[in-house]
């Protein structure tokens, strides 16, 4: 039986259509919308999506952040409170548990923010390795998470909050805003290479923010959107998936996160690992397709006869207008504008090696 | 809900079948299919002078999320594509009926189709 976030309800109320994912029940899309529709109001209005089935860890006291420096591969000792950061988390052998962000609230508070589908394994991973004077607590199911995210994202939020409040940097956050009379975590973050919000609040009161946003993002446009929407949008702007373009066996720097790893620091799990495996033999890479087709995940890639790597991810990009694939090529095949072929069943399909991201948006 | 024509029979794999005068068939996909696929942004259709078989697959459509075969629902050879498609696989959406794939001639053999009542009565309970 998969688990309900504070918003299923909701999802019903606006004719969304519900998959299973992660373990939780999720709209895919919406009656009125579709994942076309979504992704575009996404990149010219604004949409707002239902993330309450991510997880969030506190670590609390002396030593929280010296457990984080450990547990995670980012460098947290210059950072500010009221500030966000990517990391990721490894294993040992240098391999990618999970990717995350980290909210600090304080030199002896910070939230880490996990995946859905790897929360229980994460908090088991973390709780085992918590040291020192630092209390950990899951507070995943206390919380429910709404994204706003578009471009007139600040326009809806200010019809029901205090603009004066809201985050005004990529990557930071106000630990505590009056929206629409509930009290919200509000930072300046996002899935989908869009300006936008993320809030967190009570899981009792998420369904009461969901209302407000909808109606306050009536004159602009908004629609809610669903997790099909979420994955071509994140696509789009290159941003990388668990399962797909990182797991286990793949380490944050073949994965190509080498900006949320900083190798300079003492030394965080899986540091060693990485650096006995020396020089990247493999690195993820964004493809164009430039044959006819679409080319998803788990498909060979080919340069000639010789096999030279699998594709991750890939979708047709409703805003670019062509398909578009994420891929861990061998490192001799990376350069871009290397010519591929990518095997969809049975067919080759020609690609092309282009930077990323594919879509970046204007400032 | 899911739009059904009165004058065309339906496969449980949800494709539509016209016959034509010359008793040549046109096969398409359904409202109810096309609805359930969502957005299509990409179509692969057989050639001229293929043969298709009943319960083989014969085309694909993708929407954006996922592929999906397309089912032929009688046995023959096709004798005309609608290209129109290739370029446009929205034109799948907008007007599922519209939006013929194939047109197949020498139909040997057909699978046990419903008429209008008996596949919306199918997709009810889908």
């Amino acid at each position: 039986m998969d688990k309900k976030t504070p918003l299923y309800e909701s999802h019903l109320a606006c004719g969304g259509k519900i998959v299973s994912f992660a373990g939780f029940a999720m709209p895919v899309q919406y009656e009125n919308g579709g994942v076309i529709k979504e992704h575009m109001c996404v990149r010219t209005n604004a949409g707002i999506f239902d993330v309450s089935h991510m997880g969030e860890v506190l670590y609390e006291g002396p030593d929280a952040l010296a457990n984080i420096q450990m547990v995670l591969t980012n460098d947290f000792t210059k950072m500010s409170a009221g500030r966000v950061r990517y990391s990721v988390m490894c294993n040992d052998n240098g391999g990618c548990i999970d990717d995350v962000i980290v909210y600090k609230y304080s030199d002896t508070k910070y939230m880490v923010v996990v995946n859905a589908a790897n929360t229980d394994k994460d908090v088991n991973w973390m709780q085992s390795h918590v040291f020192g004077d630092c209390k950990f607590t899951n507070i995943s199911d206390t919380l429910g998470q709404i994204a706003l995210q578009g471009p007139k994202s600040k326009e809806v939020l200010a019809k029901i909050a205090d603009e004066s409040l809201f985050p005004e940097k990529y990557y930071t956050f106000t630990p505590e805003v009056d929206v629409a009379g509930v009290k919200c975590i509000v930072s300046q973050t996002g899935y989908t290479g869009e300006f936008g919000y993320e809030l967190y609040m009570p899981s009792a009161d998420a369904a009461k923010v969901w209302d407000a946003l909808l109606e306050a993002g009536k004159e602009f446009d908004l629609m809610p959107c669903g997790l099909g929407a979420r994955d071509t949008l994140r696509l789009e702007a290159s941003m990388p998936l668990y399962g797909h373009e990182m797991d286990d066996e793949v380490t944050p720097l073949e994965a190509d996160l080498g900006f949320g790893v900083k190798m300079g620091k003492e030394d965080f799990i899986g540091k060693k690992a990485i650096e006995e495996k020396g020089e990247l033999t493999r690195k993820r890479i964004g493809l164009k397709v430039v044959g006819r087709g679409i080319v998803r995940e788990h498909c060979d890639v080919y340069v000639g006869d010789k096999k030279v790597g699998y594709t991750t991810s890939g979708t047709h990009c409703p805003y670019l207008g062509y398909a578009i694939a994420m891929a861990m090529l061998d490192i001799d095949y990376t350069e871009i504008g290397t010519a591929v072929e990518v095997e969809v069943r049975g067919r080759k399909v020609a690609a092309e090696v282009v930077a990323m991201p594919f879509y970046k948006r204007a400032k | 809900m899911a739009t059904v024509l009165e004058n065309l029979k339906y496969s449980k794999s949800h494709e539509w079948v016209e016959v034509l005068d010359n008793g040549n068939v046109r096969i398409g996909i359904t409202d109810f299919a096309q609805h359930e696929l969502g957005d299509l942004v990409f179509v692969n259709l057989p050639e001229e002078g293929d043969e298709i078989a009943v319960g083989e697959a014969f085309a694909d459509v993708e929407s954006v999320k996922a592929v999906s075969d397309v089912m032929s629902p009688v046995s023959g050879v096709v004798c005309a594509i609608n290209e129109d498609l290739l370029d446009a696989p929205e034109s799948i959406n907008a007007d599922a009926f519209g939006a013929w794939f194939v047109e197949v001639e020498n139909v040997s053999e057909e699978e046990e189709l419903l008429d209008a009542a008996a596949y919306e009565a199918f997709c009810e309970e889908e």
